[in-house]
């Protein structure tokens, strides 16, 4: 025992020393490893790519781009708004050679990309949120969104025209201006059908709170309340209880009637599947990469879910219509005169504003109807 | 002679059994990977290249490990004091906060001052948070672990309140957060590396508290009230003031990295702020063995695994959890070798005696 002791010393120190070797000569020889010929494409998303909800909508975005010719798809999940989206954004252009990347969550914009875009001009930068300054962001960089509020609108007549209590329900994470848009549409889509309707709306705090959305969407049920949908990360837990419970459901961010083959309706969803091969095509015919992209139900970047067996006849022609309306160009959701929920007018009479009014933007109110305060 | 060999012996064992559980971890991790139906050996070599394979890795790993540094301190400068303090996370947010708020009220100096005045409000600021819950240990009973872990929930909802009411910036309209505290403030890199100067405050703090917990009378002092209470108080130590002074110093490393996330990444504080490095310094702390010393080499190895957790999505096509099992067997492989500790020795001694 005490010999093989003694005679292992040495060969351990040699094997460490050849180990040593090798690290150091992989550390010095270690460059980009470049996909032979095909343009890498990097996805990263907040959240699993599995949540039937925001990032798996953007997955399936980039599952079409995976089925495009001479394209390598990269794809990183559950990376959180810190310097560890920086640094994969980094790993993916140095070590993957990425030439075009899509970090989808919103908070990965300012200051992420805003301080990762300016080190390597060769790559584009493009980010879901519309958020890109001209003059002001690096040209390397662009943001993309969709006026989803035009699909939560259509949802919004559908949930009225299956409603029998005329009571609707919205789980939201967070009152800020985006979600009270899907909010308000979503009511004044409702009250389209059925002026009386009201929309109980129940704030959780969060974009992924699965327990607090179940206790919001039973206690939403116990109120009398027949329908409702909603806009966090995953509506999976939410669209189930509605399921378990009866009442039906409108789904968000992507289709979630697999869950729901009862009581689903509808949903909000996005189109990233036509956003993002459009991209890419782009990039790889050379032609430049747009700094802001934006659009609804008419370019196509948002869509319904298809009808669930619940939806009436006379309710899909009311929905058909309207988005007829979107499809033309000449559908205006916000138009004076508008009341919020505290009896203010927010929008004078013979005011309209169309979607790209900026002033939707910073949206602070709920509309006659909601029962629900924006104060967190 | 004798006591230069048992010093040698603990001094081994102190490296040896932790180089085991590591390998034994991988060990571990191979098969499970081989399960899966991956290559072992080609997982670890792309772990290796994301991790420390190249100058970039490197940078990527130094900058996760550096807030772990801070926030593994926050643990392991309690449990010298026989505390289990979990609430690193509670005071990164609240130094953060702070460190924001001071950023804003002093917007209008020279950048040194704001900067300094941000990381001083920080520190201060995670070390009364900490502190706190020494005071609620010590003078009213109350359990510092339960208590650390619900602090951690006051602060993440006084973060949320502030920055969606009252320190709203009004252009934050989709990601409420403070006003932004405005680029000539910010805290850089550090020259030639690329890594923010985080790491270095991680580095000095792991030192500095070291030689302050193991090699003067203070630190003594501490450790005798974490080895025994009674006998500490029956000495005439005072045990309530160094249960503030310690917990203070752990709060404020945390409270520092919170500090340093606002004045080096995000430039305003927001939700982004309570990412999990409170908690992922837990988990270092315990690999460290509380030792602040070693919290630096178990921050560089679980930041380097950190780092390569995309690399093995993207190459490998495994699943982000892969990697947090990887850190769990790691964990489960340490707690279960310190039951080895010790044997080395008397191991020795009985050849001796021999």
């Amino acid at each position: 025992m005490k010999i093989s002791a003694t005679t292992s010393y040495p060969s351990f120190l040699l094997r460490l020393y050849i180990l040593s070797r090798i690290l150091l000569v992989s550390l010095l020889m270690s460059a980009p490893v470049h996909a032979g010929g095909d343009t890498v494409v990097g996805f990263i998303y907040v959240g699993s790519k599995a949540d039937y909800g925001y990032n798996q909508a953007h997955a399936l975005g980039a599952d079409a781009v995976k089925a495009m010719p001479g394209v390598k798809v990269i794809e990183e999940e559950n990376v959180p708004e810190t310097l560890a989206v920086q640094n994969s954004m980094e790993s993916m252009v140095n070590l993957d050679g990425a030439k075009l990347i899509f970090p989808t969550s919103f908070g990965y914009y300012d200051p992420h990309v805003l301080s990762v875009a300016p080190k390597y001009p060769g790559t584009a930068f493009l980010h879901a949120g519309g958020l890109y300054q001209e003059g002001k962001h690096p040209a390397n960089a662009g943001s993309y969104f969709g006026y989803i509020d035009e699909a939560q609108y259509i949802a919004g007549i559908v949930a009225g025209g299956a409603s029998k209590t005329g009571k609707l329900g919205f789980i939201a994470a967070k009152p800020i201006p985006q979600m009270l848009r899907n909010i308000n549409s979503f009511t004044l889509g409702a009250q389209s059908v059925n002026p009386k309707i009201t929309t109980q709306v129940i704030f959780t705090g969060d974009w992924a709170m699965p327990v607090k959305e179940a206790e919001a969407a039973n206690s939403l049920i116990d109120q009398g309340i027949d329908v409702i949908t909603m806009h966090v990360d995953s509506p999976k837990v939410i669209i189930e209880t509605c399921e378990r419970r009866g009442i039906y459901s409108s789904g968000y961010h992507a289709d979630q009637s697999g869950l729901a083959p009862k009581g689903y309706l509808t949903g909000a969803e996005w189109n990233w599947p036509m956003v993002y091969t459009g991209f890419v095509k782009m990039l790889q015919e050379g032609k430049p990469l747009p700094h802001l992209l934006r659009g609804g139900l008419k370019e196509g970047i948002v869509k319904n879910s298809p009808y669930g067996p619940a939806v009436g006849k006379e309710t899909i022609a009311l929905a058909n219509a309207a988005k007829a309306k979107f499809m033309a160009g000449d559908m205006v959701i916000y138009k004076g005169e508008l009341k919020d929920n505290k009896g203010n007018v927010v929008i004078p009479a013979r005011q309209s504003l169309p979607q790209t009014d900026i002033k939707l933007e910073s949206m602070d109110y709920l509309v006659a109807g909601v029962i629900g305060s924006t104060g967190s | 002679m004798k006591a230069l060999v048992t010093a040698a012996a603990v001094a081994f064992e102190n490296l040896l059994i932790p180089i085991c559980a590591l390998l034994a971890s991988l060990l571990l991790f191979g098969m499970f990977l081989a399960c899966l139906g991956n290559d072992p050996f080609e997982v670890f070599h792309t772990m290796y290249r994301g991790g420390f394979g190249s100058l970039f890795s490197w940078r990527n790993t130094l900058e996760r490990a550096a807030p772990l540094m801070l926030t593994a301190l926050c643990t392991a400068l309690p449990a010298q004091l026989g505390l289990i303090v979990i609430g690193g996370e509670g005071a990164l947010v609240a130094g953060g906060l702070v460190a924001a708020m001071t950023g804003l009220v002093c917007g209008s100096f020279a950048p040194w001052f704001v900067l300094l005045a941000m990381l001083a409000a920080a520190i201060v600021a995670g070390g009364c948070w900490i502190a706190m819950t020494g005071w609620l240990k010590y003078y009213r009973g109350v359990n510092e672990t339960i208590a650390s872990l619900l602090f951690n929930y006051i602060a993440i909802a006084l973060l949320n309140h502030l920055v969606t009411g009252p320190l709203r910036d009004p252009q934050s309209l989709n990601k409420p957060s403070t006003p932004p505290i405005g680029n000539a403030n910010m805290l850089g890199d550090m020259p030639g590396l690329g890594v923010h100067w985080g790491l270095m405050f991680g580095l000095s703090a792991c030192i500095v508290f070291y030689v302050i917990f193991f090699r003067t009378t203070f630190g003594f002092a501490v450790r005798i009230a974490g080895g025994n209470l009674r006998a500490a108080k029956i000495v005439g130590l005072p045990v309530g003031r160094l249960t503030l002074i310690t917990c203070f110093a752990g709060g404020a490393a945390a409270g520092l990295a919170g500090g340093i996330e606002v004045a080096a990444i995000h430039g305003t504080a927001n939700a982004t702020l309570a990412a999990g490095y409170g908690y992922a310094g837990i988990l270092v702390a315990f690999l460290a063995r509380q030792n602040p010393l070693a919290v630096i080499p178990v921050a560089l190895i679980l930041g380097g695994i950190n780092a390569s957790a995309g690399l093995l999505q993207r190459t490998h096509h495994l699943p982000d959890a892969a990697v947090q099992i990887l850190q769990g067997m790691i964990f489960m492989m340490v707690l279960f070798s310190e039951t080895y500790y010790g044997r080395l020795q008397a191991l020795f001694e009985s050849r001796r005696a021999a």
